[in-house]
């Protein structure tokens, strides 16, 4: 049997970077075939060559036999390759079918049609004539896989799908998936999370720092040993998880509300939430149910009147960021640049930012020495690699800057910390090392607040978890007494 | 065929110094085209533009007279620059400056008081101030865009000087010139280097750009200011406040320019006139780019913009140059370093097909 795609030993480097290094890979027809690697492996690099959004520096690339050079995605879409990105490429202001209209030539009617029939037949229901913006994410991810399908591909690729979705819709995905495998077609499977990849696949191929380092069949291996081809060493032990007594509450909303101006951003109604000291707190939910918004209220970065939101055991609804952070708050947002940092800036200035309180400043003069001390410090315990205090924060990768921003608050010994989205491209070394600090924290006696679309993460390191799913909070949900499936029915809305 | 600009990680150091060099051998390049397009000859005209002020003692004094109020100014707008904050109007904020140290002298012409000076300095700085308080305070309640309010300011600043030159404060024995009367003596900067019209107020200059470096390079208020220029939602995030950094910026620069106001109509001047500003707050808003906006750097450029503003003056006379000749090197220099800066900060890519949309 041919192979309906072959790369055979394909490069690529971006600047200092060797992204994919001689890369084998091949793929079956009606195959589901895993692409597994951490942050940084070098999946999306090898996905972008194969659907010609990049060339490669050296290497052969064939479809069923024949070798290509692909030059744009158009050419990848003309042999019969398509492509779903992790970040969807949707218009929110046009329909379903106007936006599928974009790309796959046809009159509107018979679009709709079609996109009926697909629906009807892999699981793919979606209205033809909602608006985008009115749909949640799995239902655009599904607008994405459609627009595909529209075009007749031999090959899906699909780039990390199940990161944006709720575990119900996950399953649902899976579903779709296999009915199509089914009709013959070769599915490529971006993704780092294992038991979903042993669920699925049937094969995958593992990359670690541009190179394969594993081809073999999921099913019959453990996660634990896909991990260790994936990470090059075991897996880090899960977190002892003791109980402890909590103390005062450090954080309370009573009934926030927040009517957001922005028509396409999220209102928050009536949410009420509980932080003691000596517990973390979770927020689950998929992104962009309010979230950003939340974060930014809780942080003062919007400030609106009313006594709704508690500190310390203060009302703090009308000062803002400044007050907040002597009072004893920090924070850590999920973007790293131009927000938690400024890229231009030394991470010397970088630390200055919110660790000013800290003996940096002194007379309202900067002070050299301890602010160099306190960023070496920050790079040296949270294991930043870098030059030193000198390079800029925009030089950095973006989970080496997640550490920088991560320890830079943490090292302030914060009352109350808020952290965004804590791990987001971090390696899995790392990201055990930081949830550690998070519950070494507590155990110290800090109340924190943990923001995360990783539920994972939130099982492991949490006492108690909400769920926000369009701008409303679910009741506090102990830890030990719920489990992924309760809270995935709150993050889709069906919870009462 | 497709060109990109791709933002680098990191500007070079060389590159940053090169800049204005290689933006003034552009300019020079421009112009001696366009003075060869007007039918002068383009080497009579660059060697009064830019050697006369240096062949003697009279030429070069001059130049260092041009330098204060250019300096100082750009020094102030420097640093509302750095915060994105854009200060247009301290052109009209001189102006300002320059009635308010006036009233003084001109109420009391015989006066021979001590305080008389330091009061018209203080007024002085004190009027372009709050000439660019109005525009802060615009900003900071209605979101009103400070480009366009400090713009529209000078325009009337510009008529309050028409109005007070041609009414109340005409000098009743001018001749019907629209200026005031000669300030007494006790109205009058001292003299900084004898035997020519240089004043103390280069001092003031030299002081300020010290006080502008202590600000932006060790103070924790001038890194605040830089954090909001360079990334608004980070300064945010750390509960920097915003509407500060525009009362600080639009204060400070108000501050320089009123100073420089004052200093004219007290300096070389001697009276309030109608030509109390030759343009130099709009000039300074070139020096403070072509100082790459750090302290050190405007010190060099304001020299150099003085050299020009001397060097043109000879050369309409020598070269016959129009005075708009002199403008538009001005505006070729500033484009060229601006145009320089792009490629300082992106590398620029050829690639062949276009690029992929997924």
């Amino acid at each position: 049997m041919t192979a309906l795609l072959s790369l055979q030993a394909v490069s690529k480097r971006y600047g200092a970077v060797q992204a994919n290094a001689g890369i084998d890979l091949v793929v079956d027809p009606g195959s589901i075939h895993a692409i597994l690697g951490e942050n940084g492996a070098g999946k999306s690099t090898l996905m972008k060559l194969i659907y010609g959004v990049e060339s490669p520096d050296a290497g052969v690339m064939l479809w069923k036999g024949q070798a290509v050079n692909l030059n744009s995605p158009a050419e990848a879409r003309a042999l019969g390759i398509g492509m779903v990105f992790q970040h969807f490429s949707l218009f929110e202001t046009l329909s379903v079918v106007q936006n599928i209209a974009l790309i796959v030539p046809g009159r509107k009617a018979d679009l709709a049609r079609r996109i009926r029939a697909l629906g009807d037949e892999f699981g793919l229901d979606v209205d033809p004539e909602a608006m985008v913006h009115a749909l949640s994410v799995g239902e655009r991810q599904r607008v994405e896989i459609i627009r595909c399908l529209l075009l007749n591909p031999e090959l899906l690729i699909l780039d990390e799908p199940t990161s944006v979705l709720p575990p119900q819709s996950v399953a649902r995905l899976f579903e779709t998936l296999r009915a199509l495998q089914a009709r013959g077609m070769a599915i490529l499977f971006i993704s780092h999370k294992l038991e979903e990849i042993k669920e699925l696949c049937d094969t995958a191929t593992i990359l670690r720092g541009g190179q394969v380092t594993g081809r073999l069949d999921p099913r019959a291996h453990s996660a634990k040993d896909l991990a260790t081809l994936m990470i090059g060493r075991a897996m880090p032990p899960p977190l002892p998880a003791t109980v402890q007594e909590v103390g005062e509450v450090r954080l309370e909303l009573g009934g926030l509300d927040y009517v957001n101006d922005d028509p396409f951003g999220v209102s928050l109604s009536d949410i009420s939430l509980r932080v003691h000291s000596g517990e973390i707190v979770g927020i689950a939910g998929i992104s962009g149910n309010g979230q950003q918004e939340l974060a930014a209220l809780i942080s003062g970065e919007v400030v609106q009147a009313g006594d709704m939101i508690r500190m310390m055991g203060r009302s703090v609804d009308a000062v803002g960021v400044a007050q907040r952070r002597k009072m004893g708050f920090a924070f850590v947002p999920e973007e790293r640049l131009g927000r938690g940092a400024v890229p231009e800036m030394s991470l010397a200035d970088n630390a200055l930012l919110t660790a000013h309180g800290a003996g940096l400043v002194q007379r309202g003069f900067i002070h050299r020495t301890p602010e160099r001390a306190y960023t070496a410090a920050c790079i040296a315990r949270y294991d930043v690699r870098t030059p030193g205090p000198e390079a800029e924060a925009g030089a950095l990768s973006g989970g080496n800057l997640q550490k920088f921003i991560m320890g830079r608050e943490m090292m302030l010994d914060p009352k109350l910390l808020l952290v965004s989205q804590p791990t987001w491209g971090v390696d899995i070394g790392a990201a055990t090392d930081i949830r550690q600090r998070l519950v070494a924290m507590r155990n110290a006696g800090a109340a924190i607040l943990v923001i995360s679309e990783e539920l994972e993460e939130l099982f492991q390191i949490c006492d108690r978890l909400h769920v926000l799913h369009k701008g409303h909070l679910s009741p506090s949900l102990p830890t030990a007494q719920t489990n992924a499936e309760q809270v995935g029915t709150y993050m889709i809305g069906a919870g009462a | 065929m497709r060109v990109s600009f791709i933002r680098r990680e990191r500007a070079s150091r060389m590159a940053m110094l090169l800049a204005p060099i290689a933006a003034f051998a552009c300019a020079i390049v421009a112009s001696v085209i366009l003075f060869t397009l007007l039918g002068k000859a383009p080497g009579q005209a660059l060697y009064s533009l830019l050697l006369e002020p240096f062949l003697t003692w009279y030429n070069f004094s001059e130049v260092l007279l041009k330098m204060a109020p250019l300096l100082l100014i750009a020094q102030g707008l420097a640093i509302g620059f750095r915060a994105n904050v854009f200060n247009i109007g301290a052109e009209g904020q001189l102006i300002i400056g320059a009635i308010a140290a006036s009233a003084l002298p001109v109420w009391y012409p015989q006066g021979d008081s001590g305080f008389m000076l330091p009061a018209m300095l203080a007024m002085g700085a004190l009027a372009g101030m709050a000439w660019a308080g109005i525009a802060a305070m615009f900003r900071t309640r209605f979101n009103a865009n400070e480009i366009l309010v400090t713009l529209m300011l000078s325009l009337i600043a510009a008529q309050v000087l028409n109005y007070l030159l041609l009414g109340p404060w005409k000098d009743p024995h001018g001749f019907n010139f629209p200026q005031s009367v000669m300030f007494p003596d006790a109205a009058l900067l001292p003299i900084l280097l004898p035997g020519t019209r240089v004043n103390i107020s280069l001092l003031f200059a030299l002081v300020a750009s010290a006080l502008a470096y202590i600000l932006m390079r060790h103070r924790f208020a001038g890194f605040q200011l830089l954090v909001g220029g360079l990334a608004p939602r980070a300064a945010r995030y750390a509960g920097f406040s915003e509407a500060r950094a525009i009362w600080v910026s639009l204060l400070l620069g108000g501050l320089a320019a009123g100073l420089a106001g004052a200093a004219e109509v007290a300096g070389p001047l001697g009276q309030l006139q109608r030509s109390v500003s030759t343009g130099y707050g709009y000039s300074a808003i070139i020096v403070a780019y072509l100082g790459g906006l750090n302290p050190w750097g405007i010190v060099i450029s304001a020299f150099v913009m003085s050299v020009i503003y001397i060097g043109g003056d000879n050369a309409m006379v020598s070269a016959d140059l129009p005075i708009a000749a002199v403008w538009v090197f001005q505006g070729l220099l500033l484009c060229f370093y601006l145009a320089g800066l792009t490629f300082i900060r992106h590398k620029v890519s050829f690639t062949r097909k276009p690029r992929a949309t997924p």
